[in-house]
């Protein structure tokens, strides 16, 4: 049996203190796998940016575990999850968080820096993921200067110039029209093709459901259920 | 448009850089704080330096091993004596070549259009050579020998009312003639400085024959200076016997902490590191703040918390290295400016070295209350904003 790249198990997490603790995850059980693409879909309040922000290493669950390529984050502190993040996972977000004062180069780059990877392999590393999301000829370029999907490239870039094994996608395409979103899917899917690597991609986009391998939805914290998605189809 | 490539340069650095000049604005206030810190500094302690060196101008130009003088003497200008008794004491001691007699004082001149001005009257035996005016530029120093001849420095002309060689005045009623003229003999206290012969600094004074300010003693060739001081504290009571290094750094505490003179320069230089820290930590948590959502990312893509501190000190050091050459500049300037005066500001090496650590420890310093707000950063930040 192939081990799951990343994997949570009754996963609960609690936000607030006091009266106003509440209950965001509670019992979340999912588990990613390499070669797929994988949608959360659910309302607003359901959880998934808590979920995503656990499974992404960012916040410890209160209960539950979460592996990470066969690691426990049990126990773990701020820098050793860094750590994990810098290794395994790559992140994509709505706003594509661009540094505005660096090329897409350096952009991309940063993922590697933080690594401590030299700046010489670095630098050639990240013109090659540029080149992979069809932004070659970008590589220079401010962000200021790029359109909204090209700056989304970019930030997929720099998710996947690491190799990381997981890559985690808040919303891609909602700041972008449905051409640049389509683009976006074909680059996350192909990436998903991989069998070394999962996408998780939370959404609230029903054009994404023919990209997915799995849709999974989550409301009130808890999965509510799970299909096959699209391109999982024969 | 195009991000400027900066070669194979740390990302870090890169990054402060871009940082730094993304609001030129606050870059430049931030610059302008150091600077105005820094020449604050330097300031006061180059005054502090130059007013070191002024007060014992006359002990460095003297020639002497030890020196002689009343117990409790203060500084070179304190008006205490000695009896001239002791000289033969002194001379009496083993290992002695000569002790020369000093006389100093205060006294009016008065010029020949009837105004009066005070003026500090230097008197040593011109034949032993012990105090004799240096930096001559017109005349002759043999010629203080002379009946009212003095030395006078350039510089206080007007102050005198003369206007060269033959110039002629009074001091204590008594006629004199300007027979040699130097230049850069300046004093801190702006009274000028007038070098006779020893007999007359007694008459122009007050000073009676049976008294001297000073002996300055000069040692025969293989002496032990220690052992020599010794001998002469064991022989001869009431006075003290200090090498020129030693009344040098007495001269310079009394004159720098004595009078509190030196306390308000060092409350001036600390005062320019408080605004320079203020000004610096304030633009650098503001920076900071701007670009919060940057240092989420940051965090957000693994880096770790040093990473983060390193691109904040790195911004805080820039702006001390370009904070700081400003201020080296202005400083030279001054210098150049001062030099000529009562008071010059003096910037060694070693200052200028300080500053530069100073400058450093104050902008990394200021740094601190940016690396405590980043420290608090919370990764999923990056998700919610």
């Amino acid at each position: 049996m192939i081990e799951p790249l990343l994997e949570a198990v009754d996963v609960a997490k609690d936000l607030g203190s006091g009266a106003a603790r509440v209950a965001a995850l509670k019992g979340v059980t999912l588990t990613l796998n390499g070669g797929e693409l994988t949608l959360l879909m659910g309302p607003s309040g359901s959880g998934k940016t808590t979920l995503l922000s656990i499974l992404g290493c960012m916040l410890t669950p209160t209960d539950g575990t979460v592996r990470i390529c066969g690691r426990s984050t049990a126990g773990l502190g701020p820098e050793e999850m860094a750590q994990l993040r810098r290794l395994h996972v790559g992140f994509v977000f709505q706003s594509f968080h661009l540094f505005p004062t660096l090329s897409a180069t350096d952009n991309v780059r940063l993922a590697l820096d933080v690594r401590g990877d030299p700046a010489r392999a670095a630098r050639a590393k990240s013109k090659e993921a540029l080149a992979r999301v069809g932004l070659a000829d970008k590589a220079k370029a401010l962000p200021r200067v790029l359109s909204g999907g090209e700056q989304q490239r970019v930030a997929i870039a720099r998710a996947i110039v690491g190799s990381p094994s997981v890559i985690l996608a808040d919303e891609p395409t909602a700041a972008l029209d449905g051409e640049n979103g389509r683009a976006i899917m074909k680059i996350l899917a192909e990436i998903a093709s991989e069998p070394a690597r999962a996408v998780l991609i939370v959404t609230h986009d029903p054009r994404l459901l023919p990209f997915a391998d799995r849709i999974v939805h989550i409301e009130d914290g808890r999965i509510t259920g799970e299909e096959r998605g699209g391109a999982s189809s024969p | 448009m195009e991000g400027n490539q900066v070669g194979n340069m740390p990302l870090v650095f890169t990054l402060a850089l871009r940082n730094l000049f993304h609001d030129r604005l606050r870059f430049i206030a931030t610059v302008i704080g150091i600077v105005f810190s820094i020449v604050l500094v330097m300031v006061q302690m180059g005054l502090y330096l130059g007013f070191g060196r002024m007060v014992t101008t006359m002990i460095d130009h003297a020639s002497a091993d030890l020196w002689i003088m009343p117990k409790g003497t203060k500084c070179f200008e304190d008006p205490s004596l000695l009896n001239m008794r002791e000289r033969y004491r002194v001379l009496a001691t083993s290992g002695v070549a000569e002790a020369i007699p000093l006389v100093i004082g205060f006294a009016d001149w008065r010029m020949a259009s009837g105004e009066m001005t005070p003026v500090f009257i230097i008197g040593s035996d011109l034949r032993s050579g012990g105090l004799e005016p240096w930096n001559v530029v017109e005349g002759r120093i043999e010629s203080l020998a002379g009946a009212k001849n003095v030395a006078v420095d350039q510089s206080y002309f007007d102050r005198l009312g003369v206007s060269g060689i033959g110039s002629a005045a009074e001091i204590r009623q008594q006629p004199v003639r300007v027979a040699a003229v130097t230049s850069g003999i300046r004093s801190f206290t702006t009274t000028p400085f007038v070098f006779v012969d020893l007999n007359r600094a007694r008459s122009y004074t007050g000073v009676p024959s049976a008294k001297a300010s000073y002996l300055l003693v000069r040692l025969s060739a293989n002496t032990d200076r220690d052992r020599e001081r010794r001998e002469l504290l064991s022989n001869i009571p009431d006075v003290e016997v200090l090498t020129p290094s030693e009344f040098r750094e007495r001269s310079r505490r009394f004159w720098l902490f004595g009078t509190g003179a030196g306390a308000a320069l060092f409350a001036g230089a600390l005062l320019g590191v408080i605004v320079g820290t203020v000004i610096v930590a304030q633009t650098l948590y503001a920076s900071t703040k701007e670009h919060l959502n940057e240092f989420a990312t940051l965090r957000a893509i693994g880096s770790s918390k040093r990473y983060i501190h390193k691109v904040i000190v790195c911004q805080a050091l820039l702006s001390a290295v370009i904070g700081f050459s400003i201020a080296a500049l202005i400083g030279d300037v001054i210098v150049r400016l001062t030099e000529t005066t009562a008071l010059p500001i003096l910037i060694t090496p070693a200052l200028l070295a300080g500053l530069f650590l100073l400058t450093i420890v104050m902008c990394v310093g200021s740094s601190i209350a940016a690396i405590v707000q980043v420290t608090r950063i919370d990764p999923a930040m990056a998700f919610t904003r």
